[in-house]
């Protein structure tokens, strides 16, 4: 399989699975944003969420599959680049590149450490702060979980500062995706570096909300 | 005006080297980077001292030789010029000047701001032509190419290969120099048949070359003399896609 060792190939890996990451957090942030409409919202999208185990694990499958791609791949070109790179000069002046683009790996690892941590927390319930309990429809109350994780500020800090990583590695990372599928030319170039940064910085501001609203008091058990 | 140099100078490959300070001295600004850099070494050779090497042939941004970082940019970062063509009149009386080589993996310096670029050469041996059938001369419209083909692979042949998107680029990649030769092939009927081989062959011998790979940083575009397009790159990368399904 040639995809899977040439130069190009693993890009055009790394750029579809990032993709799918991509529309994993778009479709992962509506269904968050039923925790705006109260218990009743956040509870009731979980249950319908968990209702059929099959399918969410396979959904799972999918997903970490998709990430150990995009991982691996990532780990292996960011390798090769810097071998490929003494990175000797004495002076060296960027002229285009940015913060974001150059430190994909590390705003990737981080990313890639609050998903762990998230997970660790929220789905496998295995952090202090968790309370896990039963609504008066005898759901699993989310809603609780999420507001009283939340309180804390800490947390709430922690979820801020990784969104900002991942507003940084998509501000690159939606431009380059679209120029690895070859999706390009001339005029769009700058435009979807723009929209890139835009997109990403409306993600990221919509994700924060929510340990914001609940930190101001707006959103209370 | 009097400037202050600070040049690699390394004696050979593998050996170890360090900027060295030098003056130039009433350097006129009607004068060519090179030709600063030529009446420095004849003060060198004057005093007995081993002159500065550097690549330089045609001296009017055609060749591709001259090959120079320029307080960290390659051609010192006046837009689409080379070094032969920068004037020292962009510079100021007093200025601090950094020259280094290119650096990148797959250049090893053979002296000075001499590097080796013939991993460029091995790219360009693994794809970068056409085949056709020699014989009598072919009539020369018996393929007809539209004006905006003909147009877009122009833009693209315009590379001289000088290789200063390598040494610009964070992953020393030559994406932008493979995908100039893949677009512009691609572009004519009279590349379109090899089209597929071709990518996948010039993609490989990069890799072989020990060049990185592209993350689309897009620092070449801005290094590059000749305003070579990243548009090429996002060319070479349909034309990969295309590559996998023949
Ligand atoms: C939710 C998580 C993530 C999303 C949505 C995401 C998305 C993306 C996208 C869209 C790209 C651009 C692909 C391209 O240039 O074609 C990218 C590149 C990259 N990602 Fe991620 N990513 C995520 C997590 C990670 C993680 C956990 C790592 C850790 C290793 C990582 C490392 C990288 C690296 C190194 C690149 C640059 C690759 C290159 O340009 O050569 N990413 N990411
Ligand atoms: S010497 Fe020929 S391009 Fe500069």
């Amino acid at each position: 399989m040639r995809i899977l060792t040439s130069s190009v190939g693993r890009k055009i890996l790394m750029s579809i699975t990032g993709q799918l990451l991509i529309l994993f957090i778009l479709i992962h942030l509506i269904g968050n944003s039923t925790i705006f409409f109260g218990p009743n919202g956040i509870n009731a999208y979980a249950e319908h969420l968990h209702s059929l185990p099959p399918l969410v694990w396979a959904f799972r499958l999918f997903m970490g599959a998709a990430i150990a791609v995009h991982i691996c791949y990532g780990v292996m070109l960011t390798l090769e680049n810097k071998a490929a790179n003494p990175g000797a000069y004495a002076v060296k002046k960027n002229l285009k590149a940015s913060f974001a683009s150059e430190n994909m790996i590390w705003t990737g690892l981080l990313v890639l450490a609050f998903i762990v941590y998230h997970l660790l927390q929220f789905t496998v319930h295995g952090t202090p702060d968790v309370v896990v309990g039963l609504d008066s429809a005898n759901r699993p109350d989310v809603f609780r979980m999420v507001v009283t994780s939340f309180g804390n500020g800490l947390i709430a800090l922690a979820y801020v500062f990784a969104m900002i990583m991942l507003f940084l590695h998509l501000s690159h990372g939606i431009p380059s995706f679209l120029q690895t599928m070859g999706w390009n030319n001339e005029k769009t170039i700058p435009a979807f570096g723009t929209g890139g940064k835009v997109i990403s910085a409306v993600l990221m501001l919509a994700y924060i909300s929510i340990p914001a609203v609940i930190l101001a008091g707006l959103l209370k058990l | 005006m009097n400037l202050t140099l600070h040049v690699w100078r390394q004696s050979g490959p593998n050996q170890p080297g360090k900027l060295e300070q030098y003056d130039a001295k009433n350097v006129s600004p009607d004068q060519s980077f090179l030709e600063m850099l030529d009446e420095v070494n004849e003060e060198l050779i004057k005093e007995g001292k081993d002159p500065i090497v550097f690549d330089h042939d045609c001296r009017e941004g055609i060749c591709g030789m001259c090959s120079q970082v320029i307080n960290g940019v390659p051609h010192g970062g006046q837009e689409r010029t080379t070094v032969c063509q920068l004037h020292m009149r962009n510079f100021n009386d007093g200025d601090t000047i950094y020259i280094e080589p290119w650096r990148a993996l797959a250049f090893p310096i053979v002296k000075d701001l001499i590097v080796d670029r013939s991993g460029l050469e091995k790219i360009m041996q693994a794809g970068g032509y056409t085949s056709c059938h020699t014989g009598g001369v072919a009539d020369g419209n018996a393929i007809l190419v539209p004006k905006v083909d003909a147009d877009y692979a122009m833009d693209a042949a315009e590379c001289i290969g000088c290789g200063a998107c390598v040494a610009a680029c964070p992953n020393g990649s030559a994406m932008l120099y493979t995908s100039a030769k893949v677009a512009q092939l691609a572009a004519l009927p009279q590349g379109k048949a090899e089209a597929a081989q071709r990518v996948c062959a010039m993609t490989d011998a990069m890799q072989e070359a020990g060049f990185g790979n592209c993350s689309n940083h897009y620092e070449c575009q801005a290094a590059c003399p000749k305003g070579i397009n990243v548009k090429f790159i996002a060319r070479l990368n349909r034309e990969y896609q295309k590559s996998l399904f023949k």
